[in-house]
Order: structure tokens, then sequence, then C-alpha cells
């Protein structure tokens, strides 16, 4: 596994002067991708955010190749240039070793492209499904997704009179695609890049499908100053509302186990579009996060211990 | 199929395509083909998965067929706007609602504007021609725009007929090998497909779409020319039936044109100047030469097996009166509408259609009641 030094030195394949918003943690987390797959990687990506700043015609911040088709379809996109690479490659028309990766934003993967990627990853493709999770439809406005946390103000899910924000709790999308029984699933953040990088590395090399989710803040829509973005990743991580954790031929691994357990509103409340939770008549919805929070983590500390137990 | 081998061959099970892929699917497991085949979870996805074979420098091709169309609707469009020569067979059959499985052209006729270019195939034997000849144009250097080969569901993808085949070395020979401009596969050369394109590029974009499928009617010529030699049976845009001297004429698409051949003959021998015009390459039309071969008639019928709900008429019917205005002598025209959902359409009801355009080529004039329906009940 590559270390940060060794990262640093590689070749950018993520050129600067993209548009992305500063802080922006899913450009961060494709840059730190993009380091540790290198030159020879074919990359597509759902319409979002991150196509929208890398590929504003005539430039293009992409120096891998790179193919946009449209908002559902960046798992069945991917799969189909990776089958013309098993083709031509068994016809001797392509000789070198060639990366599959797709990128998409939580709606074009929690929701709308969650059957085109569930297809990819059943047909057994040779590639990496990257989610950047940033929570919401930020691209058009900071709409609710499948991937919005219970409690969220987006602009669809308001607080108004009478409903504090979304009422629902995000889809399991990890657990779904664990379901799937691919080789490889991982759970990681732009705020631990040497775990994310190491978790590519690992997809990559392994034959088969992969996933990987990567929950990437959005300043503009979680609300908080720029500068901030790092920390509040990690703060999910450490406050175990983002487990990192990979799921390796169906053995659990937890990547990084916080040494203690911060309460979930430390991370809640360095977010404005939590705010609202901490009026009083709200506080009672922090405890039903937190308690999500605890039963998800020792559930995945159960797991590792069962799945682990059962390899050796 | 088998003899084109493409590299990549999407598909999802819709009827009435199924039976084409369970026969690709067969060739591939005997090893006929090198094709990668991949079977995905939709149509959406059988698109998708073209586009993205297409831009890795692949010969890709799918099928489908009504919903299934339907369902690719976004994707058809991105794979022209990426000029990306994918080749669908459509087996055109009604789109819901109500769900119905049979022919009409509803599916193909809803996507005439998408940038692919659309040839309809009388019989099995030209669903092969066009096949073939359809690989040739969509990857033409001056056009590259999928196409679309379309059939009649059931009343061609279901039924048996003798057919005349290239040798299989021949018909790799005429496909030849597919070499693009640009592959995502080429990482020193890296490329980026479908970026966001605004105001400032969309239009000229949009405006070298429209010259691939402007240079495409020459290129469809060529071909055709190129196949008669190979094969014996050459192509145009167009097919004009015993038009030259006849003073009705009804113009059609697909398999009807075989039964209205015979019907054409059948009068003919009675001493009635009626023809055919049979439009083989829907997109693009060629607006001149239908003028030309129906500008000498008394009346025109056109047949037309889709609808264009509160438009004046069916497609067919559209384009063929907007080609005969302002060329000077513009004969009467009727709409008949048929043959929707798989309503079987017989030489009785052609007859009647010839028998109904004698009042109007006697008149000479287009009656009020220019849209009719043929085989509709009460």
């Amino acid at each position: 596994m590559p270390g940060v030094k060794q990262l640093a030195g590689r070749e950018e394949m993520m050129a600067p002067g993209h548009r992305a918003c500063a802080g922006c943690l899913p450009m961060t987390a494709i840059r730190q991708i993009l380091l540790t797959a290198g030159k020879d990687t074919v990359c597509g990506c759902a319409t979002g955010c991150v196509e929208v700043v890398t590929s504003i015609y005539p430039y293009t911040a992409w120096r891998t190749p790179f193919i946009h088709n449209a908002f559902e379809n960046s798992a069945a996109t991917i799969s189909g240039a990776e089958a013309a690479y098993q083709s031509l490659r068994r016809q001797g028309k392509v000789d070198k070793d060639i990366k599959f990766i797709a990128f998409g934003g939580d709606g074009g993967t929690y929701d709308i492209g969650l059957q085109s990627l569930s297809g990819a990853m059943e047909r057994g493709h040779n590639m990496l499904y990257v989610c950047y999770d940033n929570e919401a439809y930020m691209n058009t406005g900071i709409q609710r997704s499948g991937g919005t946390p219970k409690g969220t103000a987006t602009s669809t899910t308001p607080v108004g009179k009478v409903r504090p924000g979304k009422q629902e709790y995000a889809k399991a999308l990890t657990d779904i695609m664990i379901a799937h029984n691919i080789p490889y699933v991982g759970q990681a953040t732009a705020g631990y890049p040497k775990d994310l990088s190491d978790k590519v590395e690992k997809a990559l090399t392994i034959e088969g499908p992969a996933f990987m989710n990567v929950l990437a803040p959005c300043t503009r829509g979680w609300r908080y100053p720029m500068e901030e973005s790092m920390e509040i990743a990690r703060l999910a991580v450490d406050t175990c509302f983002w487990p990192l954790y990979e799921v390796e031929n169906g053995v659990f691994r937890v990547t990084r186990k916080p040494k203690e357990k911060k309460p979930v509103a430390e991370w809640l409340k360095k977010q404005g579009r939590f705010r609202h939770l901490f009026k009083e008549e709200n506080k009672h919805i922090i405890d039903d996060i937190q308690s999500q929070v605890d039963e998800n983590w020792d559930w995945l500390l159960k797991r590792e211990e069962m799945t682990r137990s059962e390899a050796s | 199929m088998r003899q084109i081998d493409p590299d990549v061959v999407a598909a999802f099970p819709i009827t009435p395509q199924t039976e084409l892929m369970h026969k690709f699917a067969e060739h591939v497991a005997d090893g006929d083909v090198k094709s990668e085949f991949v079977l995905v979870e939709s149509e959406h996805s059988a698109m998708s998965a073209s586009v993205g074979a297409a831009a890795a420098g692949a010969r890709a091709m799918t099928a489908t067929s009504a919903n299934g169309l339907a369902l690719m609707w976004e994707i058809v469009y991105i794979a022209a706007s990426c000029r990306l020569p994918i080749v669908m067979p459509v087996i055109n059959r009604a789109l819901s609602g109500p769900i119905n499985i049979h022919c009409d052209h509803s599916d193909t006729m809803g996507c005439r504007d998408s940038g692919w270019i659309q040839l309809y195939s009388e019989s099995a034997q030209e669903v092969y021609d066009n096949i073939l000849q359809a690989i040739r144009i969509a990857e033409h250097p001056d056009v590259l725009l999928p196409a679309m080969v379309t059939f009649d569901g059931f009343i061609i993808s279901h039924t048996a007929e003798v057919l005349d085949a290239l040798e299989d070395g021949e018909a790799r020979e005429w496909v030849g090998t597919w070499t693009p401009n640009y592959s995502l596969l080429n990482t020193d050369d890296p490329v980026t497909y479908g970026p966001l394109d605004l105001q400032d590029y969309y239009f000229e974009h949009k405006r070298q779409q429209i010259e691939g499928m402007n240079h495409a009617p020459r290129v469809i010529k060529e071909i055709g020319e190129a196949y008669g030699k190979l094969s014996g049976r050459s192509y145009g845009l167009i097919e004009a039936y015993r038009t030259d001297d006849a003073e009705r004429i009804i113009v059609a698409l697909g398999s009807t044109c075989g039964t209205s051949k015979v019907v054409v003959d059948e009068l003919r021998d009675e001493g009635e100047a009626v023809g055919l015009l049979k439009i083989r390459a829907f997109r693009p039309f060629d607006e001149e030469a239908v003028a030309a071969a129906l500008s000498g008639a008394k009346a025109v019928g056109i047949l037309d097996r889709s609808v264009s709900f509160g438009a004046p008429g069916g497609p067919v019917h559209k384009e063929v009166k907007s080609a005969l205005y302002g060329g000077g002598k513009t004969p009467p025209v009727v709409d008949f509408i048929y043959g929707l959902g798989g309503r079987d359409i017989n030489r009785e009801h052609i007859r009647g259609v010839f028998e109904e355009l004698k009042p109007v080529a006697d008149a000479g004039r287009t009656p009020d009641q220019n849209i009719r329906y043929v085989g509709l009940r009460g």
C-alpha cells in the first residue's frame, strides 16, 4: 500500500482549475482516489457536482479517460467500457492493464442509479464503484436524497412548523452492497486519506466488482466554514456516525476504532443543517440519531468478530 | 449478428425482441462469436452499456422493442450526441398503454428526432441486408451516428422466411474492422466523453450532428449500391414500386409494403394505374425523392401505423405532406391509420385504400375527411 509521501510524489490525475467550491471534499476524495489508481484508469461519473465542476466544455479536469453519460447509469456505462476492454483484450487489440472506476453522488447511487449499480455488481464486472456521499442532491440545490440523515434540513425537507427536517433515516447503502456478496466493499472518507487510499488500492487489486461508500462533506449543503471540511469528515468517524471498515469476501474489518467514541451531537452541532435539532423540542431527534449510531456500531463490531472467527 | 461478431452485445429480454437474443445467446454459448455478451438488468442499462462500450472503441450492438425502447429513450439521444455508431435492431411493437405485445410503429416513431438513422425493413431478407448495411452507414466517417434497423414484431420477427445470406467470409469482409478516432482505452491520450456543454457550445455541437445526418442520404445510397454489387440486392432511401405512371399511390413502411406490392400487381393486372412508395429510410427522410415519386399522382394514400395525438395525421403523413409542399404539383393526400396494436392488415384492406382514393383522384383535391382508419370496428 502506498504511503502518503509516495502518493504526494505521484502525477496528479485531477487537474487544478476545476470549478468545485473551496473546501469540496468530494473533489478531494476523487483526487486521492486517482492518485492511488494512476493513469491507466478509465473513469465514469454520474451527472452531479463532480461531473459538472470537472467537465465544462471545452475544458476537462480529467487526465484519465473519462465518460459522463447520464444521472442513473454511471455503473452501467463503465460496465460497458469494461466489457469492451475484456473483448478487445481477448482479441489482442489492447494489451495494457486498465482499471475501471465509476463515480456517483449519493443521489445517483442511493436513489436513481441503484438499479444500474446493483446490475453491474451482480454481473461481476472488474470495476470499482465509488459513491461520493455528501448526503443530499447538492448540485441541484441541496434536496434530500436516500442518503440524507434523519433530522437534516434540506431544501425539500425544510424545517417548518410541523416538520423539523428529514423524517427518515438514511438508507443503509453499504449494507445493501454487502448483501450483493461482491469480493470487496469498503466504507471510507476523504477525511482519512491513508485509509481511503489503502481501500482503493485493495478494491482495484481484487478481481471482480468492488464498491466503496466515501463520506464527502459539502461545505455549502452542510452549512459549515469551508476550512472545516477535513475536521468534520473525521468527526463523523470519531463519533462512529460513519465507521471506517471493509468487507473482503465476507470478512468484516473495522479499519479505525476511535479511542474515545465521541457523542454524535459533537458532529451535528458543527453543521448548520442540524442547527434546529438543538432546540429543546427537537432534542429527542438527537437521542434517536445517537441510539441508531450506537446500535449500528455495536452490530458492526459484532459482525467483525463473527466473520473473523469464522474465517480463521 | 453472428456474422458481424460485434465486440460487445448488451441485452435485456423483451417480447418480441427475445427470439433474436435467444439465437445470439446460442452463438455465444457455442463460441461462434467473440462478443462480450452483457446481460443487463434493463434496457436503460443496455443502451448505457452500449454507450460505454462504443466510447471504449468497441463495435457495440443491442436490440429492443416498444417499452424497452421507451426506457432507453434518454440514452438513445446521448448515444447520438456522442456520435457513437451503435447499431440496434428494433422489433416494432405498440407502446403501452394499454399493454399490447404486437406490432405497430409507435415505439420507433417516438424517437424519430433522436439523431438515429432509421431503416425500416419489409421482410426478413431486408432485416438481414439492412443490419449489414447499417454497420457501414453508422461507422462512415462522414456520418458517425447510431442506426436502428426496424422490423415488424411477430410479422417478421416470429415467422419463417427463406433468406439469402452472404458467406461468412464475405459478410466479415463487408463489415470490416472498426477503429474509432477516440477510445476510452487509450490512456496515453485521454479523452473526455459527455462533458457539460452549456449555451456557449451546445448549439454548435448540435449543428455538427445535423451535418452528420445531412451526409447520411448520400452514404446510404453509396452503401446500398455497393451492397447490391456484393449481394445482388441494391437499396436506396425509398423504393418506388410501379409508380412511374401511377395515378393512385400509397406510401408505407415495413412489412405492409410486401402485402401492398401484391395488391399493386393484382390491380395492375386489372388495368388500374396504381403504385407503392416504400419508405426505407425514415431518418434521414429523402424529401426530394419522395416528392418526385408522388408529384405525378392524382391521389396519395399514406399508411400510418402509429398516431401523433393532436397532430394533423400520423408521422408518415406529416412528413410526406411536408415533402410535397412547394414542389409545384401537390396531389391530394389522405392518411390511413391502420394496424395499431397488431391489428391485421390484409390484401382486402389495401384494395379498400386504393378504392377510397378513387373519388379523391377524381375530385382532384384533399377531401374534408382526410384522416381515415383501416380495419377499425364500429
